[in-house]
């Protein structure tokens, strides 16, 4: 503290350039902002950062069931732990059909959720009321309870599916890509609505006017929702790319449960389940925390270049 | 510029200092306690039917707490899904939470080990009584470096039932060697289409062993030339003509116990803590049990000795108590109990005679047991091959044809060895 305030105080001190690095710059380089900071950070550093501090620290030490309860002593072994990572073909094989997966999810959650938000606002009262609600329920349910269900639904032998398609006996989770498929319904189901009320308040923001324009100048409904609508809904589509590429490239619950950790032979296990298996499973916490900070290095590369691709398109957020 | 400078040197400075202060944090050394007084905190599995075993238990602490006035027992039932692996490490790495004394599976037994979490009873047991009486087998089944890290409580053995009633129509004897097993659920399954010849699953860890060390196999050469042979011979029931992969390739032990006791498999290996659960279902009365066969006649399969044990933790307040108690819930009275309760075999070589004199449906579990017993490599690693699957994903490659025989032994046993290195 002592040395932040004499530095102000020497400020004035600096003189000359001072007008000229303000004009550079817009906003004055002072403890000001930092301030206003302060409070979340004091937040957010205690609670975000404390976690990825410590799966960092974990990382690079061989900390297994034995250190935690201080059986062995716990050594520094540097990045020994992520070179294991890139000699372990099994990692390379989870990171790809992750990498797939979660792609193909984000594509899913957002045709459904774009599409149906369309159909909200060209639905009459009722109909509205009763999509509405029951994307909510999908939204509030929790993602075992509807990942159990769903399971349910697909049952081998007492299953609603296979009843009403009458092929009692036939296993769903067999096939590695029908069981990729059922899986991927279920979190779609999960994750649409978030997308779906976000583009809808985003639309119903809108003015009617400038669609009423559109109209006017002869636009059909596919022309006015890719050169108008979406156009103008960039943020928040940007907003919900990002948040869906993090959600389904850390999916967890659905593959765990559905396909009891993993599927036949590990088949449909995915990079969050296969660090929970290590981490836990394994009690090699150690390299799971080395999984974790690559799945974190990936998610946040993968975000900012996005970002960064809007951007250079000269239409900032 | 200073400002921001003298901040970044700062922040340096502070960041320089947390990472040379800090390591992982490690549980605080535990120091037990003797105190005669208090509340002895028990642990033990819970059951999928508790209600008898809780009978059981709730007598034991009656008696106890008969004889120990000052003492209260509080009983907490924990699951036997891999969520007790996480239980047992909250107990070693927060004494406060810990139990005194833990019923714990002994494949569980070196990673707890080697977690420091159970007290070395060796010499409370030699000065028991009842302790001689403990086979010693079943002592090394306990045992991590000369160090008996509890007292075996009850063990599970596993044989083949088969059903009396579908055989006598088909006019099928009883199998005597595997090869006669694979031939006899064939023809089962040829003749009734809906049934399955035999219940064998791809999670089926200890159904798919007693194969590969019939065969001259083991866990640590998966890739041996008499290993594969058992793996062949398990996964040949893993097909169309006996049980399609597409309903058994994912079924665990207790899914293959299910299959049998809903009548909708000829044969199963069940273990004796099974037969409640099959004379819940359709299939009661209509079955016999015999030892698995093995490749010849009139030797059976190695069967997989597992059981459970009672242990004292190390960071327990009340040692002498505990111990107490363990003593009397693995003593003979209880032990009898429990089996009349649960049909748990007992630890105890004179309770288990006493028990197969009166009760023929031990004969082929003792005959089994007799015949020469296997058990698990007794180290950390086998925690970590049975936590990654190792021999499910091996049995669900060949059974779904995801890779032949030699490739799905090769990688396992690569894994088996990964699991030994680290």
């Amino acid at each position: 503290m002592s040395t932040r305030t004499a530095t102000t105080a020497a400020r004035p001190a600096a003189g000359p350039d001072l007008p000229a690095r303000r004009a550079r710059s817009r906003s004055p380089r002072g403890p000001r902002p930092w301030l206003y900071l302060l409070p979340a950070a004091a937040v957010l550093v205690p609670l975000f950062g404390y976690p990825l501090y410590m799966l960092g620290l974990l990382s690079v030490f061989d900390y297994r069931q034995a250190q935690v309860s201080g059986g062995e002593p716990t050594t520094f072994i540097g990045l020994a732990n992520y070179a294991a990572l890139l000699d372990d073909g099994r990692f390379w094989a989870i990171l790809a059909q992750t990498v797939v997966f979660a792609a193909a999810l984000v594509l899913a959650t957002l045709a459904v959720g774009a599409t149906l938000a369309m159909v909200l606002t060209r639905a009459g009262r009722v109909p509205r009321l009763l999509l509405s609600l029951a994307a909510m329920a999908a939204w509030a349910a929790p993602a075992m309870t509807g990942s159990t269900v769903w399971m349910f639904l697909f049952d081998t032998d007492l299953g609603l599916v296979n009843q009403v398609l009458g092929i009692e006996g036939f296993n769903w989770f067999y096939d590695k890509w029908t069981a990729f498929g059922v899986v991927g319904a279920t979190v779609v189901w999960h994750s649409f609505p978030f997308v779906m009320v976000t583009l809808y308040a985003g639309i119903q923001a809108i003015p009617a006017s400038v669609l009423e324009a559109a109209a006017l100048d002869g636009a059909s409904a596919w022309q006015s929702f890719r050169r108008v609508l979406v156009p103008m809904l960039r943020p928040l589509i940007t907003i919900v790319v990002v948040q869906s590429i993090i959600w389904d490239f850390k999916i967890f619950t659905q593959i765990y449960v559905m396909t009891n950790g993993g599927g036949i032979a590990g088949q449909n296990s995915v990079l969050n389940v296969y660090a929970y298996q290590t981490a836990f499973g394994s009690s090699e916490y150690g390299l799971g925390s080395a999984i974790g900070v690559v799945m974190t290095l990936i998610l946040l590369v993968v975000t900012l270049f996005y970002i960064r691709a809007l951007y250079r398109k000269g239409e900032p957020l | 510029m200073r400002l921001l400078r003298s901040l970044k040197w700062a922040a340096a400075g502070v960041a320089a200092l947390t990472l040379a202060a800090c390591a992982p944090s490690t549980a605080p050394s535990q120091t037990g306690g003797d105190d005669k007084t208090g509340t002895l905190r028990v642990w033990l599995f819970d059951e999928p039917n508790r209600v008898p075993k809780e009978k059981v238990v709730n007598e034991a602490v009656k008696e106890f707490t008969a004889a120990n006035p000052d003492v209260k027992v509080e009983i907490a039932y924990i699951p036997t899904s891999p969520a007790r692996h996480e239980k047992f490490k909250g107990a070693f790495n927060d004494p406060a939470s810990a139990p005194d004394v833990a019923e714990y599976g002994n494949t569980d037994l070196a990673e707890y080990a080697a977690a420091g979490g159970f007290a070395d009873l060796g010499p409370d047991v030699a000065s028991w009584s009842e302790g001689k009486d403990i086979g010693a087998d079943l002592l090394k089944s306990a045992t991590v470096d000369d160090k008996l890290y509890g007292v075996p409580w009850y063990i599970g053995i596993r044989a083949l039932y088969y059903r009396t009633d579908v055989f006598d129509e088909l006019g099928l004897k009883a199998p005597g060697t595997l090869e006669e097993l694979a031939a006899t659920a064939r023809a089962v399954r040829k003749k009734k289409p809906d049934m399955y010849g035999i219940a064998v699953g791809g999670e089926y860890t200890f159904g798919a062993l007693p194969f590969i060390w019939d065969a001259g196999g083991d866990i640590d050469k998966l890739d041996s030339p008499e290993s594969r042979k058992g793996v062949e011979a398990y996964t040949d029931l893993l097909s169309d003509d006996v049980c399609p992969p597409q309903a058994c390739a994912a079924l665990t032990g207790g899914k293959t116990v299910e299959l049998f006791a809903s009548g909708k498999a000829a044969m199963g290996i069940l273990g004796n803590f099974s037969r409640s659960a099959v004379d819940a279902g359709p299939a009661a009365g209509k079955y016999a049990v015999v030892p698995l066969p093995g490749s010849t006649a009139g030797s059976p399969a190695p069967a997989f000795a597992g059981g459970n044990n009672l242990g004292v933790m190390n960071s327990s307040r009340h040692r002498t108590l505990a111990l107490k108690f363990v003593q009397l819930l693995a003593g003979k009275t209880y032990q009898v109990k429990m089996y009349e309760a649960m049909g748990n075999l007992p630890t105890l070589t004179s309770a288990r005679q006493e028990l197969a004199a009166k009760d023929p449906f031990l004969k082929p579990f003792l005959d089994t047991v007799a015949a020469g017993t296997r058990f698990v490599p007794v180290h950390p690693a086998w925690v970590k091959i049975d936590n990654q699957k190792v021999i499910p994903t091996m049995l669900q490659k060949v059974a779904t044809g995801q890779a032949t025989v030699e490739k799905a032994t090769g990688e396992a046993a690569a894994a088996v060895k990964a699991a030994f290195e680290r």
